[in-house]
Formats: C-alpha cells, sequence, structure tokens
C-alpha cells in the first residue's frame, strides 16, 4: 500500500517552459505599453525579495529544506537569502525568540530598510508556542510588527512558502504611499520605533 | 579504590564534629551538609587537606524546598578529587528570607558564573562575590523564577486559553 498521498492530485498542467509573471493591467498598443507606477514597482518588489533569515531552532530547519532543491523558494523570485540585514526586504524570525534575544530581533528590524515585511514562521515566533514560561517571548508582535504568521510547529516548508505568497500578495498590492501614511507611523510608534 | 565515602566522613567529624551532619550515600555518592556560616571552612578542608583533594567544584546549584520552614534554600557544592576520582556533594541550607552565603569564588574561580545563575534564578545572596549580577536572565526581570513560588506561566496573558493547554 503506497502513502497516502504519493503525487499532487491537483496537478498542474504545464503551460510553459519558463513561467513569468503576469502583466499588470494597462493600456498598450504598438509599442507602448501604460500602466500605474503602483503596479511596476509592486511587480519588481514581490518578485525580487530577499528574505533575511533569522533562524532559532527547528522552524530554521525546515526553511533548509525550503530553499533546497526539492521546495525551491528561487521559484518565486526569492533566490537571494542575505545575511544582513540593510539588503535585505523580508524579515523571516523561525523559531523560538527567548526574551533576551527579543532585543536582538528588534535591532536586526531597525537595521533594514524601508520597504520592510516580517514573516513569523512557526508556533513560537507566533506566539511563544509550547513555551508559556519566564523566558521565552510569548510572539515576536510584542517587538516587531509581523505581517504574516505561518501556524505550525514546525510547519512543513509548503505552509513556508504559502507564508512568502501571501507576503508577495502584500508587496504588490501594496500602496507606494502606505509607508508615509499616519496610520504605518502609528503603528510603528507603538512599538517605539521612530 | 584507596579513598573511600566512610574514610572521607571519617576525616570531617573529626575535623567538624556534630556540626556536619546529615550523611547519606544516594547512588553511592556521599552526600552531607552543615551550617551554612560554616560552607567556605568546609570547602577549604576539603580543599587542602592532604588526604581528601577536593580540589575541583564540579558544579554549583541551589535548591527550593518551600515546606521547609527557616531552610528553604540550599546551595549545593559538588566537587571532585581529580587524584582518587571521586565525588561528593555538599549542602548548606539557608532561611529565603536572608539568603546570604559566603562566596566560593576566592577559592574556585569556576564558582564566579555558577554562583551568578545561581543568584539569578534562585536569589541566593553569596556575600563577597566580586560580581553578582543576572547572567542568564533579562537584566529587567524583578524575581527569582526557579523558585516555587513562582506560577511557570506568564498570568497575564488573555490571548491564550486556558482550555487549549491542559489548564482550563
Amino acid at each position: 500500500m503506497g502513502r497516502p498521498v504519493a503525487y499532487n492530485v491537483n496537478e498542474k498542467k504545464l503551460e510553459n517552459d519558463i513561467s513569468i509573471a503576469n502583466m499588470p493591467e494597462g493600456h498598450q498598443g504598438e509599442g507602448f505599453f501604460a500602466t500605474s507606477l503602483n503596479k511596476v514597482v509592486g511587480l519588481a518588489r514581490k518578485n525580487s525579495i530577499w528574505p533575511l533569515p533569522f533562524a532559532t531552532s527547528c522552524c530554521g530547519i525546515e526553511f533548509m529544506a525550503t530553499m533546497g532543491s526539492h521546495y525551491d523558494l528561487a521559484r518565486f523570485g526569492s533566490e537571494r537569502v542575505g545575511f544582513s540585514p540593510r539588503q535585505c526586504d523580508l524579515l523571516m524570525v523561525m523559531g523560538t525568540i527567548a526574551k533576551k534575544m527579543g532585543p536582538v530581533v528588534k535591532q536586526v528590524y531597525l537595521q533594514m530598510a524601508e520597504p520592510r515585511w516580517v514573516i513569523a514562521v512557526g508556533a513560537c515566533a507566533c506566539s511563544g508556542g509550547i513555551f508559556d514560561t519566564y523566558s521565552v517571548l510569548q510572539g515576536i508582535d510584542q517587538v516587531v510588527p509581523v505581517d504574516v504568521y505561518v501556524p505550525g510547529c514546525p510547519p512543513r516548508p509548503e505552509a513556508i512558502i504559502d507564508g512568502v505568497m501571501r507576503i508577495q500578495d502584500l508587496i504588490g498590492k501594496e500602496s507606494l504611499r502606505r509607508r508615509n501614511g499616519d496610520r504605518y507611523k502609528a503603528l510603528l510608534e507603538g512599538y517605539a520605533i521612530q | 579504590m584507596s579513598l573511600t565515602n566512610d574514610r572521607i566522613k571519617e576525616r570531617l567529624v573529626e575535623k567538624f564534629g556534630e556540626q556536619v551532619s546529615a550523611f547519606s550515600e544516594p547512588y553511592g555518592m556521599l552526600t552531607f551538609e552543615a551550617p551554612k556560616e560554616l560552607n567556605l571552612k568546609v570547602l577549604n578542608f576539603l580543599y587542602d587537606d592532604e588526604e581528601l583533594k577536593f580540589r575541583f567544584l564540579t558544579d554549583l546549584q541551589a535548591v527550593h524546598y518551600p515546606d521547609d520552614k527557616g531552610r528553604e534554600l540550599a546551595v549545593v557544592y559538588h566537587l571532585h578529587n581529580l587524584v582518587d576520582n571521586v565525588r561528593i556533594r555538599f549542602k548548606v541550607f539557608t532561611d529565603i528570607k536572608t539568603p546570604d552565603v559566603y562566596t566560593a569564588t576566592g577559592l574556585f574561580s569556576g564558582a564566579n558564573w555558577m554562583e551568578r545563575e545561581t543568584y539569578d534564578f534562585f536569589g541566593v545572596n553569596f556575600v563577597g562575590h566580586p560580581n553578582l549580577k543576572r547572567i542568564l536572565n533579562v537584566d529587567e526581570m524583578d524575581y527569582f523564577p526557579m523558585r516555587k513560588e513562582y506560577p511557570l506561566e506568564d498570568q497575564t496573558r488573555i490571548d491564550k486559553d486556558d482550555e487549549m493547554f491542559g489548564r482550563g
């Protein structure tokens, strides 16, 4: 007897040898294409995310599988994992963050340039997980704002990829003025970030 | 084996008489206690004595016995004689209201971090320690987390449903 799920039952037919991102809505004619700047920038940003892995425990191991050839996060434009926060767009916090590590996470977040996004991978980063105790930060959203939460203990690589795709959705639809908005400033002030 | 538990006990009783007490041998390891004022004298004797030669401090930590009034905190020293390969366990008990114990840093440099850790988690005040401050926990912490009077979980949380964590 085989494994219950040995292959993808909803197989997607290969449309082209190389799939490329869809063109945004706009007007086109011979030799020109007109669309809004929002969409072009969003398209460029979402397909070239540089993730910064902040891996502290087992979720980090799942992330390594996600970057490996079998799951291959590079298919989503995140080929280049950066290890300097100043180069990166997406902070991926994977694993238990002890209270003593909290200021480090915040420091890393502060060193990233705007626009920046944060994804909390796994139960510990989302809520402290099973470590409901004196030494563990009960969710990284206590020190930095989080865009996407990926549940699981640890989440499978598919879940991490799903989280990254949701980040891509957010990035693609984000207004260029969002980071200057009052609401965003109030959010950062809520975390005492200037 | 040249140095037996009986011989160590004999030497200690010879030197300190009634003041060393509660001898036992759980799993073959000699365990005894002394008044906390004597801890350095006992450690020094164990270190200097030409026969005993307990010159390595393997570990130092505390235990909290909340029901044992007047001697709630036990500070436990694990000592090792590297020549004869013998280990012993030495305890001093202290009142939790005045948890002052003399520091062993003068005798064992390795006690520095261990005493800081013991202070960090149990609040034992090691008198004479050169730098007695928190080592593992965050500096802002205002309690000693391994004492049994503190609940393990953070009581201020409202987002975790007790039903889901088996304590509803």
